[in-house]
């Protein structure tokens, strides 16, 4: 089994996002914001690590985005991805037809290992959600694609997936190779361990460049949401509070 | 004319859905449906509540459940014969993957997680997007003549219209390919006690309640609310409740009237799962935590310590 795990550097927030003075992009200099792999996507890596490591192969992290990825690369190299390709971006952003472009090329591409089987990456992106580069790269490669996936196995080149629907579950089966789009909730990402990490020091990063293309999806500005400033009424501190609760319980009719 | 996919899943209208319809009615008089499917017929005379005047029904023997390439082809048919300026659908998981399937086949641009639509004249449009799950707007332009929008669930409320629901039955060009990826079973029934999407009040846990164990009092709350439990995402990490319970931009979307969010600090993340309930109570014992700019309500203190007494008060309330 040869897996692509596609994945994306997203900026993570302990607060509130603040903006550049263009108003283009998250201002990512503050000292509370940090990077991460979009969290669909650490689950994607995660089952491709499972899946390796129940019916062998090896699995690639592929990235589109600026060097410094290779930091979410490596982390995902920790928990026991075989290798990583990052295609390099001046960090402005590419719409969705051009991220699923440049990534379909990479798995046209292949890896050290031969033909990739199977597609692994998030329904969407946790800062954009465009929620179409895998439905994009499956119809580029000519395979089929399932996506909001929730829970999957793998047996004679059949994936069997399943997504939630409200309290229950749809199944569908696909037969490999395949594009499938997952959901956080797939699994628990494991942490990476010690030996994991420098044994991630080691495995290899290539990193490959891209032509960018007009977006026709073509970002003009980003707000913060306008009810933003609210500042929360204190009723009290402590079980003293809970009179006013109840009230509140009464007044807007639950209780 | 603008086209809109309503979904329903065999017979039954997604109410989600229709909010589509509603934008696309906002905007243009010449509105047009396609309802995939001839289980679709039992959900023409609910649709056509919503102002539904024509209505097409893509009927076809292989599609017997739910397909989305073959839900894209058929939809594909009407731009060829029916030339719509856009393609609408709200952006439940189904009405994202027709769209994008859709987009993938005519290599056209599409806007996800849509806010509102202004149609411009040569083959530029603007829309108004979420970003971040909601804590972000962006403004973007669309460059192509037909405009797909996938609108935001819950981001417009469907609004009641008499229609007159005139069905037009067609039958798609469709081969093995299109329905090779379709729903061929179902897992789980409906689950005992108010699911969290439709609960009407919500009381949520985060890493604050402690443990496992902190999730008892949580669910007796629920229990007296008639509401539902829910958690942050840390809570299902650490394995103390099932994802299916994970409120946020990775779990689920809620817009209940009353969310409690107890020992959730209120990470970006989970703002966007609950941002839109219409009262939101914070109990939490830092008053600086990020919830505090989204709540309505604080109590500051110790969830463990003040949920066995709201309990105790409520119930007492009832009585």
């Amino acid at each position: 089994m040869n897996i692509a795990v596609c994945a994306k550097r997203v900026p993570l927030s302990g607060g509130r996002w603040e903006l550049t003075a263009d108003n283009l992009d998250i201002d990512t200099s503050g000292a509370s914001v940090g990077f991460t792999t979009s969290p669909h996507e650490e689950c994607a890596a995660e089952a491709a690590v499972q899946l390796v490591e129940q019916l062998g192969g090896s699995s690639t992290v592929i990235t589109l985005g600026v060097a410094d990825s290779e930091e979410q690369i490596r982390s995902l190299l920790a928990v026991g991805v075989d290798r990583g390709v990052i295609i390099e971006t001046d960090g402005s952003e590419w719409d969705p037809q051009a991220t699923a472009s440049a990534l379909t090329e990479q798995i046209k591409a292949g890896s050290p290992d031969g033909a990739y089987d199977l597609v692994l990456l998030g329904t969407e992106a946790a800062d954009t959600a465009d929620f179409q580069v895998g439905i994009r790269m499956a119809h580029a490669l000519g395979w089929p694609v399932v996506t909001n996936v929730k829970g999957m196995t793998i047996d004679g080149g059949v994936a069997r997936c399943e997504r939630a629907v409200g309290s229950s579950r749809e199944v569908y089966e696909v037969t490999l190779p395949a594009v499938i789009t997952v959901k956080d909730g797939l699994n628990i990402p494991r942490y990476p361990s010690v030996p994991g990490r420098i044994k991630a020091r080691k495995k290899p990063v290539d990193t490959v460049t891209a032509e960018k293309p007009a977006a026709r999806l073509e970002k003009v500005r980003l707000d913060l949401a306008v009810e933003e400033a609210r500042s929360a009424e204190i009723l009290g501190t402590g079980v003293d509070a809970v009179p006013a609760l109840v009230e509140i319980f009464k007044n807007i009719g639950v209780l | 004319m603008i086209l809109v996919l309503v979904d329903h899943d065999r017979g039954v209208l997604d109410a989600t859905s229709v909010q589509a319809l509603t934008a696309a009615r906002a905007l243009d008089s010449d509105v047009e449906v396609l309802l995939v499917g001839s289980a679709g017929r039992d959900a023409v005379a609910e649709l056509a509540t919503y102002g539904a005047d024509t209505i097409h029904l893509a009927v076809h023997d292989t599609l017997t459940d739910y397909a989305p390439l073959a839900s894209a082809k058929a939809a594909l048919e009407l731009v060829s014969s029916r030339s719509p300026r856009g393609i609408f659908t709200t952006g439940t998981p189904r009405g994202n993957e027709v769209l994008a399937h859709i987009a993938a086949i005519l290599d056209a641009p599409m806007a996800a997680e849509v806010l509102s639509v202004t149609f411009g004249d040569s083959g530029v449009h603007e829309v108004v997007r979420n970003r971040w799950g909601g804590n972000l707007t962006e403004t973007a332009r669309v460059h192509n003549d037909l405009l797909l929008a996938a609108f935001a669930p819950h981001a417009i409320r469907a609004e009641n219209a008499t229609g007159a629901g005139n069905v037009t039955e067609f039958t798609p060009n469709l081969d093995a390919a299109d329905t090779a990826v379709r729903v061929i079973d179902r897992t789980g029934g409906a689950a005992t006690g108010v699911g969290l999407a439709e609960a009407r009040v919500i009381v949520s846990g985060g890493r604050g309640v402690g443990g496992p164990e902190g999730f008892d009092v949580i669910e007796q709350l629920a229990d007296l609310l008639s509401g539902a439990v829910g958690c942050s995402r840390v809570v299902t990490s650490n394995g103390w409740r099932p994802h299916s319970e994970q409120v946020g931009q990775t779990g689920t979307k809620v817009a209940p009237d009353l969310y409690i969010a107890c020992g959730i600090s209120g990470a970006t993340q989970h703002i966007a799962g609950c941002r839109t309930s219409k009262t939101i109570i914070a109990i939490n014992t830092d008053k600086d935590a990020p919830i505090m700019g989204y709540a309505h309500y604080a109590v500051i203190g110790d969830a463990q310590t003040i949920l066995p007494e709201l309990v105790a008060a409520t119930r007492a309330a009832k009585e």
